[in-house]
């Protein structure tokens, strides 16, 4: 009976440790005083005064563009990619899916400070396009590994009974594949998006000084002033990730409920 | 046809090679070489000599290290940089195991009952580590500060305020609160692997509650520990933004040493010199760490 209670208060108040702050950030976004700890009421002000800010809605334009863009891009290229994978023999796609982890085992702080420095190198001016190009650089990897486990689970014959039906390799892929591997790459889609919005370190060191994404401007202006407008951009953000996020889960689990299913059913 | 539908990966391979390793290169170039006022790239190892002398041009007497190193000030300053990092990173590191074990224990009891249904207490440790670091680094200043709730609070008890930010203290919580979910989710995915029958057949044989955690359950979820450890001291090693915003631009550790040569005082050079020191740093330890590690790299790398 302790033991029960000692660990449900252990639970609780790491949940409160997790929790609080951003519950704080949250409810603070909504505070009709300017302090970022003195309740004065409640207001949506802030978030009125986010849509005037000229500044934020640019970046929120740049975080948009280049989430979405850099989504496209990386999952249209994992697709291919996975797809060449699967053909390949076991040994040379390891070495490939190890090279894919590099990126994401790589801190983010030197991934970053590594774009940059290849930008530099090669006289690219940082703005738009460098921005866009290390998102896509950073997503791709994320999105391979959203769409090979779908295609490992196809049947590796149906791609050749459908070359063998007289479908061309084209066709094969656009046919029987692609609608074959869909929901990874919706999952690969959404993930990268995510990714891409929630991304600080990386546009920090590829944006340059003309253009910002929304998690640029939130770092700028936490660091000039107390301005609760941060806290009504963090909701708005922490808030879109976490229900892209919740989506995916959703996804996912109902797949694997799906692939439950099925196995029941030829068990049966 | 196969040998066919192998050249899709070529476009990918080029990408990477462009986009992954030759940037990687480049910070490895330019730790080695720096431009002439002509704009000509020369070889020089004055980046590794800055790091190691004290005669940096950063205004780096401001962040009190001084008295952490009174005996010695000959020691250069970016040594202590490095050495703090480390102290700072390994301290959170294990402030974040010691926390998160129970938790991941008493979580992996949990999976266990509710193998069946879906998971929410998961989910709810899950969502935090998909947050923005940014944000939740944030969110600790409304609460830290000199006149923040929870000073407001203490004052209310008629306790001082106490002064959290721009110290250790500030720094380390800031990490702990960033990086504990990284802890928990690898060692309850292991700990929930393990068969109950071994837990079982640890009671038949005679051991108590304790003897069969510390022989059996412990020993069987060191491998998530070991991934825990490397995923919570990777980060806290890298991390810029957690003493650059609960540090005030007072508190120096080497990801915003880095991030200011680059960004602030544009010398190339040293932050590539001092970025090529910190990744053997972190290739290093994780050399060190994987080796126990067998098959568990599934350690949340998804919800």
């Amino acid at each position: 009976m302790i033991r029960k209670w000692l660990k449900n208060g252990y639970m609780t108040l790491i949940f409160l440790f997790l929790y609080a702050p951003v519950a704080v950030l949250i409810i603070f976004s909504f505070n009709a005083s300017k302090s970022r700890s003195v309740w004065g009421g409640f207001t949506l002000d802030w978030y009125r005064k986010l849509l005037e800010n000229d500044e934020i809605l640019s970046a929120l334009r740049v975080t948009l563009i280049v989430a979405l863009a850099s989504a496209l891009i990386a999952t249209f290229v994992a697709t291919i990619t996975c797809i060449g994978l699967d053909a390949m023999r076991r040994r040379p796609r390891t070495v490939i899916m190890n090279i894919s982890y590099i990126p994401i085992i790589n801190p983010d702080l030197v991934t970053g400070i590594s774009l940059m420095l290849l930008f530099f190198f090669i006289r690219m001016k940082t703005g738009f396009a460098t921005l866009l190009l290390a998102h896509i650089a950073f997503n791709i990897p994320y999105a391979i590994l959203s769409i090979a486990p779908k295609l490992r689970q196809l049947d590796r014959n149906i791609f050749e009974a459908a070359l063998d039906l007289g479908c061309r390799p084209a066709q094969a892929i656009r046919k029987v594949i692609l609608p074959e591997i869909r929901p990874g790459i919706v999952t690969a889609l959404i993930l990268t998006f995510t990714l891409s919005i929630d991304d600080f370190v990386i546009s920090y060191f590829t944006a340059g000084s003309q253009i910002s994404t929304l998690a640029i401007t939130i770092y700028s202006m936490a660091r000039k002033s107390v301005n609760p407008q941060i806290n009504a951009l963090s909701t708005l953000l922490f808030v879109s990730v976490l229900t892209l996020l919740l989506i995916i889960n959703a996804r996912s689990s109902r797949e694997a409920g799906n692939a439950k299913k099925t196995a029941r059913k030829t068990n049966a | 046809m196969r040998l066919r539908l192998n050249r899709l990966t070529w476009p990918y391979l080029a990408w990477m090679l462009l986009f992954t390793l030759v940037p990687l290169l480049l910070v490895a170039f330019y730790a080695f070489t720096a431009y002439d006022e002509s704009g000509k790239l020369f070889f020089t190892l004055q980046g590794f000599r800055n790091v190691i002398s004290m005669k940096d041009t950063v205004a780096l007497s401001a962040f009190g290290l001084k008295q952490l190193f009174s005996l010695d000030l000959q020691v250069p300053i970016y040594v202590n940089v490095l050495a703090k990092s480390l102290e700072i990173a390994l301290l959170s590191t294990l402030i974040c195991l010691l926390l998160g074990y129970p938790a991941a224990y008493i979580l992996a009891e949990h999976s266990r009952r509710n193998r069946n249904g879906n998971n929410l207490l998961l989910m709810l440790f899950v969502i935090p580590m998909w947050m923005n670091a940014l944000l939740r680094t944030y969110a600790w200043l409304a609460l830290l500060e000199p006149r923040g709730i929870i000073n407001n609070f203490l004052g209310q008890l008629g306790l001082g305020p106490v002064q959290f930010l721009y110290n250790d203290f500030g720094i380390g919580l800031g990490m702990v609160y960033n990086y504990l979910p990284f802890m928990i989710l690898p060692i309850h995915s292991i700990l929930v692997k393990i068969s109950p029958s071994l837990i079982e057949a640890s009671e038949d044989l005679g051991a108590n509650r304790m003897q069969t955690f510390s022989r059996v359950t412990m020993p069987l979820s060191l491998p998530g520990v070991m991934s825990g450890v490397n995923m919570v001291f990777m980060p806290a090693m890298t991390t810029f933004l957690i003493p650059d915003l609960l540090g005030g631009g007072r508190y120096l550790l080497i990801g915003n040493a880095i991030e200011r040569q680059y960004m602030v005082s544009r010398d190339m050079t040293t932050g590539s010199a001092l970025s090529i020191i910190l990744l053997v740093f972190v290739l290093a330890s994780m050399k060190f760490l994987t080796r126990y590690e067998k098959e568990n790299n599934e350690g949340g790398m998804l919800l």
